[in-house]
């Protein structure tokens, strides 16, 4: 006799035959037909209409019977919103019964029955059960609260519930504290800002006490409710994590992983030198490694919390690589992640046994696991520097193997030990070349290409391996063809003589015959490079490439530090913030890890091992983005118009870009004329004039009076990313004739920053801080604080490239941080620029043309009232006008700092090209030659 | 930590259109959250993942996160929009498991259909809003009973054992002869490389209790434990040291965090008291050498040495040897000189066992295939070998019993009883071809 027989009844009229049992004066009959119903509903059936019917069963001495009807209840209460309510009396009489699985069991389900209106009917009976005398009651309405405030929140706070369940925190019954817990965390979600869970010590220790005697889920509430709790200082610290790591010894993997979340975080706020410390590290190893013989899918999220833990603290784990081995019979998902930490735990103590292995996997079947381990090859050869070698021969093993998308995933990473090892390994080139034709994933081949362009100089045939690629160009992908095309011209850069030919065909090939503009442009600027200046070209295409390092795939720090709160939860095995994932969880706040402690410590980072406080400065590694700006600064001394694909461009180079920066803008105003702006460029880095300039007009929109000097909108000068969570964005401005760095310094790490201090290299101007840099008050996490550091320019001058460039150490408490940025050099114009008439006559005739530059600024629309007016609030003087030929003319003056006179004359031309003159009464700075020789 | 659903779903395969759909046995929304129609997702984004080959245990459509594990031929599915606990999560869907299997012998489908009142209640009682409750079956057995019709509502009662700090344990229990059975059971792990090198090897132990005392008995367990021997200051005896020990909830954790003393209330009947992991390199015990020779088109030739590398007095029970052959592979030939070699084509293994074997002892299996002319073209995976045995009277560890001391108010005299096994666990030695 089963249940399943409920199933099998499928005649034609069946609600109405089922509606009639309902009515049934027989209980049996009564409840075989409630069965009957909950069958169906169980398969999808709707069964809906019956309920009024079903109420009508409520009321019922069967315990059975009354749990299917509120099962029914729970389903489609919402569908019969008026009929509902009827149910509220039974629910009322329910939650007085003698029974306390009655009272638990009608106070469970009435906070699932989400309509609205019957919910404040419910409050009184809620009232009655938080303080009914029996736990199990008591600890169904903790939960009940959750619900109700997940409809109805305005009436749980109104009807002070959030305080009845504060104090269930402190009920003699340890589930009543873990519900509470439990549904207080939950409220507390959707409040980020109240202090409702309202943790001290006090809770904390009620907390505690409660861990010992509650069920594995309560232990598992209260730990993550402990976790988001700030310990007052380290002893406190010390003292909660001393109770809760017996909980490592919990047979649940999720009390486990809750246990080390808390650990974890709190650890950082112990001191390192302290005993304990060393105590707890030892203390994680252990129930870390026992994860992994749990269930798969929990060392699936074990293995990908592991990640993590690793990359916090890489010390816990370190001697345990065995235990990632990988099984012949672990799932794919458990497989992929071992690979993963067993690259992270990778050092040169371990890593032979880690390369048997890894050698182990490539020669398996499964095709993704495969390339993974061919992959783990190479990054540990990046990692390990003393076992690169062995690493390529392990991979020239794997080609040999001759197993295709083997050989294609060695190519890859071949490519990468040539940039993390340039010049080492270029004896494996024959190999690699032999199964050239072999490659037919794009990666490969783009990979390929790379080597064999980069090391054309050594393949003899490389002209002929190139252009056997180039017969099928419009076939392959972006990453192919504008690999290729580099790589060609590398080839002519190296060997100019064979393969002048194969250039321009490529050079075609990309300009002419491409719709894609990424490969256009690059061709484009290849092509003028080539043209106009081979040897500059050389210096650009041949340039020494930044070396890569295994960083590259470590996650960022202040993401790692969320991450790390969030243990145990789907943020963790995603490694993603919540609120990547989460709905609505824009307004929550981003957990982190409390303040460090202070103990002189401050060499410790969270990518222990990797980088010295000495490191070099990061700005000396130019990204791609500023190479354009480099290459394109040679395409201003020719007439731009032939080649109009460059002048967009020539926006993204950066703004030390001459013409470029002007352009961009000055184009954005709104003068209303057509006329076009004529404007001197200066000496000196004549770029960063061009730009300082530019920005005057971009100020106002061509109001008549001077507005004072120009002050560009600020921008990031260091990133959060590549100085532990301090970002530094800042502008210059020259106020009342003093200069001005402004910056404004925000903390993105999760610990509080002091002892700030900055220092400059020696530049062109001399620029130097007046004063210390003053920041007072320690700044605390997400804290933003603006300073203005006012600059002298008596400092030691040392000649700059590009001529504004200054480079600025910032110190704090945690390591000294470099960057460069470069001022507008408008900031360096006195306010006594202003030259005499007859002087500035004489000194234009007086500067030999060698020191002359000229240049054209387009689509400006601005008169020459306008922009003389705003130019003069950033000391550019006019010392006269003239109109020649409907055109006007401006003659002005520029002091420097250090002395030195700019004259320039200006031309505003209704034309779409401006003329600019520049003079410059000091011969040594010559424009001329600095854009050549960059 | 919040889930919205569990679904128990079936894969339903069609055989005549070679796909497979899905069909929801039974679901119970916790929370309001999440549509019930999302589950279609689920079964979309499961097929395909299957077909890639790329399974992973956490998928998700839009913001709504599938959390699912599979027992048999069912899935039972979590879906949550939170950040949920996902540790918890699976942890509560191998208890359900668990708790399912208690009541019906099997999960499967006939199961949950024949029982799904019970299924419901269960689902009501096992988890609330999300948040789980009682989950020990053995307690919820005394209210949630599956012939509930039979019961008188006055007797159905929440026993307090539910809200109590001993929530494992209910009071009354009585037993005519007191006794508790203890088994020390471990399992040897060891992956050892194609070279014959020892990759990774260790122990992971389980003391196992069938307790069968009367009343509310306060029991203390003795070890020869390193750790508890260094706190104590003895000296001169064989010890053992425990890398990682993991104990049921009725070990009081924060008791042995500070003097190691295992002190506990037992749960009724059988269960596991601690388990515990031992990392010391050990010896496999049963150590495999194998020359494995394919010739392609023709034959694959097999020898397989065994040796027991374990004292002479103890045998090893129920021994199985796994080779792995082609899956091409016919013609079977076998040649023993202890035991049996069968040829399991399905699994495409040979499997050789051997009743008992005595340690010292070293046997050999010579197995012979014939291979066809056409070559398989697919790549196979090369699995490795693996052994099953059981040897009784043993542990590796050398771990030890010292005392079990049962106190109970009644003051009754209770007998221990110790058993212990040494096993196969994951016991595996990679091949060379």
């Amino acid at each position: 006799m089963t249940d399943s027989k409920y199933f099998t009844t499928t005649k034609k009229g069946e609600i109405f035959e089922l509606k009639a049992e309902l009515n049934s004066d027989k209980k049996e009959k009564k409840k075989e037909a409630v069965k009957k119903v909950i069958a169906s509903m169980t398969v999808g059936k709707d069964v809906s209409a019956l309920f009024p019917d079903v109420v009508n069963c409520m009321q019922t001495d069967n315990l059975e019977l009354k749990k299917l009807v509120y099962l029914y209840l729970m389903n489609y209460a919402k569908s019969q919103p008026d009929m509902a309510i009827m149910a509220v009396n039974t629910f009322v009489k329910d939650c007085e019964d003698l029974n306390p699985l009655i009272r638990a069991l009608a106070v469970r389900t009435m906070g699932c029955i989400r309509v609205d209106k019957i919910t404040e009917y419910l409050c009184e009976p809620l009232r009655k059960c938080l303080k009914d005398e029996d736990p199990y009651v008591r600890k169904t309405a903790a939960v009940c609260v959750a619900k109700l405030h997940d409809i109805n929140a305005q009436l749980v706070e109104d009807q002070g519930f959030l305080d009845t369940l504060k104090d269930l925190i402190s009920d003699s019954n340890p589930m009543v504290v873990a519900n509470a817990v439990a549904a207080l965390s939950e409220i507390a979600e959707s409040h980020p800002n109240s202090n409702l869970l309202d943790l001290n010590p006090q809770t904390i220790n009620k907390l505690l006490t409660a861990l010992n005697e509650c069920t594995e889920w309560g232990q598992i509430f209260i730990l993550d409710c402990l976790a988001s709790y700030l310990p007052r200082d380290d002893r406190e610290s010390q003292s909660i994590c001393e109770r809760v790591t017996p909980r490592l010894s919990h047979a649940n993997s999720a009390v486990v992983l809750s246990a080390v979340k808390v650990l974890m975080k709190f650890m950082e706020m112990l001191p390192k030198d302290l005993d304990y410390y060393g105590t707890l590290l030892k203390k994680l190893a252990p129930p870390l490694v026992t994860l992994l013989s749990a269930e798969p899918e929990l060392q699936y999220v074990a293995l990908r919390n592991i990640n993590l833990i690793v990359q916090k603290r890489p010390e816990i784990l370190k001697h345990e690589m065995k235990v990632f081995f990988v099984k012949y019979n672990d799932p794919i998902y458990v497989k992929l992640e071992k690979l993963d930490i067993m690259i992270r735990l990778a050092s040169q103590a371990n890593i032979a046994q880690v390369l048997a292995e890894l050698k182990e996997y490539a020669t398996e079947v499964d095709v993704d696991f495969v390339r993974k381990a061919v992959r783990a090859i190479g990054r540990c050869a990046i990692k390990v520097e003393q076992s690169a070698e062995r690493c390529v021969s392990t991979l020239l093993d794997l080609i040999q193997t001759k197993v295709n998308y083997v050989v294609q995933e060695a190519i890859v990473v071949i490519k990468d030990i040539f940039r993390k090892y340039p010049n080492k390994y270029e004896s494996v080139i024959a190999t690699l070349c032999e199964n050239l034709d072999s490659l037919d994933e794009p990666e490969a081949r783009a990979a390929m290409i790379w080597i064999v362009g980069e090391y054309a100089e050594r393949i003899d045939n490389a002209d002929e391996l190139l252009e056997s690629f180039l017969e099928g160009f419009h076939d392959e992908s972006t990453q192919v063809q504008l690999q290729l095309l580099t790589a060609i011209v590398k080839l002519f850069l190296k060997k100019p003589t064979e393969t002048q030919e194969l250039v321009q065909q490529v050079l075609s090939l990309a300009t002419q015959d491409s719709d894609n503009p990424d490969l256009r442009d690059r061709g484009y600027i290849y092509w003028r490079l080539l043209s106009t200046d081979p040897v500059a070209a050389k210096e650009v295409v041949l340039a020494e490439k930044p070396l890569i390092s295994e960083e590259t795939d470590l996650i960022e720090p202040t993401l790692l530090e969320e991450l790390i709160c969030h243990i145990g939860t789907l943020a963790s095995v995603y490694h993603k913030p919540p609120s990547a994932f989460v709905e609505g969880s824009r307004g929550v706040q981003h957990k982190r890890l409390p303040p460090r402690a202070g103990s002189g410590e401050s060499t410790e980072s969270p990518d222990v091992g990797q980088s010295g406080p000495s490191e070099a400065p990061p700005a000396v590694i130019p990204s791609q983005g500023d190479l354009l700006g480099d290459l394109l600064n040679l395409d201003l001394a020719p007439p731009t118009a032939t080649v109009p694909s460059v002048q967009p461009s020539m926006q993204m180079g950066a703004m030390d870009l001459l013409g470029g920066g002007l352009d961009s803008l000055l184009g954005g105003d709104i003068g209303g004329s057509p006329s076009v702006t004529a404007m001197p460029a200066s000496l000196g880095s004549a770029p960063a004039v061009g730009g300082g300039l530019g920005d005057l007009f971009d100020l106002g929109g061509g109001v008549g009076m001077p507005t004072g000097s120009y002050v560009a909108p600020k921008t990031v000068w260091l990133l959060a990313m590549k100085a532990k969570g301090l970002e530094i964005s800042g502008t210059f401005a020259r106020r009342g004739g003093i200069i001005q760095m402004d910056l404004s310094l925000t903390n993105k790490a999760m610990s509080v920053m002091t002892d700030f201090a900055i220092q400059f290299n020696r530049n062109s101007f001399g620029l130097a801080p007046a004063g210390p840099l003053q920041v007072l008050t320690p700044l605390s996490p997400n804290q933003t604080i603006d300073v203005s550091l006012p600059l002298s320019t008596s400092g030691p001058v040392m000649k700059m490239e590009p001529l504004n460039n200054l480079q600025v150490a910032v110190k704090n408490n945690i390591d000294v941080f470099y960057f460069s940025c470069q001022y507008p050099l408008s900031l360096l114009f006195v306010e006594d620029g202003k030259m005499d008439r007859q002087v500035f006559l004489a000194t234009w005739k007086d500067i030999p043309n060698d020191n002359e530059a000229q240049f054209q600024i387009k689509d400006i629309h601005l008169n020459s009232d306008v922009a003389s007016n705003k130019l003069q609030g950033s000391n550019i003087f006019t010392i006269a006008k003239r109109t020649v030929e409907g055109q006007d003319m401006l003659y002005q003056s520029v002091k420097l700092t250090n002395g030195i006179w700019v004259l320039a004359e200006m031309r505003i031309q209704t034309e779409p090209f401006l003329l600019s003159d520049l003079k410059c009464t000091e011969p040594r700075i010559v424009y001329a030659n600095l854009l050549h020789s960059q | 930590m919040i889930n919205d659903y569990i679904f128990i779903l079936k894969a339903v395969c069609h055989t005549l259109t070679q796909t497979s759909s899905h069909q929801v046995l039974i679901c119970r929304n916790y929370k309001g959250d999440v549509d019930m129609s999302e589950i279609d997702h689920f079964f979309t984004l499961l097929m395909q993942q299957e077909e890639e080959g790329l399974l992973c245990p956490v998928m998700s459509h839009g913001n709504v996160h599938f959390l699912w594990i599979k027992h048999s031929n069912l899935y039972l599915v979590a879906t949550t929009n939170k950040n949920s606990n996902a540790s918890l999560v699976y942890s509560f869907l191998y208890k359900l498991v668990e708790v399912f299997t208690e009541y019906f012998k099997e999960l499967e489908e006939e199961s949950i259909q024949d029982n799904f009142v019970v299924v419901y209640e269960l689902l009501d009682e096992l988890m609330d809003f999300g948040f789980p409750q009682t989950t020990d079956s053995k307690i919820l057995q005394e209210y949630i009973t599956q012939q509930g019709n039979k019961l008188e509502v006055a007797k159905t009662k929440v026993p307090t054992t539910v809200t109590n700090a001993v929530s494992w344990r209910s009071e009354g229990i009585r037993y005519k002869k007191n006794e508790v059975f203890i088994d020390v059971i471990e399992s040897i792990n060891v992956l050892v490389n194609a070279n014959g090198s020892v990759m990774s090897s260790d122990i992971v132990g389980s003391i196992k209790l069938k307790t069968m005392l009367s009343g509310m008995p306060e029991l203390r367990l003795g070890l020869n434990d390193r750790m508890l021997f260094a706190l104590t200051g003895d000296k001169g005896k064989t010890t053992v040291t425990m890398e990682d020990v993991k104990f049921h909830q009725c070990v009081r954790l924060s008791r042995f965090e500070s003097d190691r003393t295992i002190s506990f209330i037992p749960p009724d009947g059988e269960s596991e008291l601690m388990s515990y992991r031992i990392n010391t390199h050990v010896k496999p015990l049963i150590w495999i050498e194998s020359v494995i020779e394919k010739f392609s088109h023709s034959r694959v030739e097999i020898m397989v040495k065994a040796k027991g590398q374990f004292k002479k007095q103890s045998v090893a029970n129920n021994v199985e040897i796994r080779v792995p052959v082609p899956s091409d592979a016919d013609s079977p030939k076998f040649k023993t000189s202890t035991g049996h070699a069968k040829y399991v084509p399905e699994k495409n293994l040979v499997v050789w066992s051997i009743k008992s074997f005595p340690g010292g002892k070293e046997l050999l299996m010579r197995a012979h295939f014939c291979l066809p002319s056409v070559e398989n073209h697919e790549t196979e995976g090369r699995p490795p070998i693996t052994v099953k045995f059981e040897i009784p009277y043993f542990t590796v560890s050398g771990i030890q019993v010292r005392y079990m001391k049962i106190i109970e108010k009644s003051g009754y005299q209770a007998l221990p009883w110790v058993r212990y096994i040494t096993q196969s666990g994951d016991y595996q030695l990679r091949t060379n071809t």
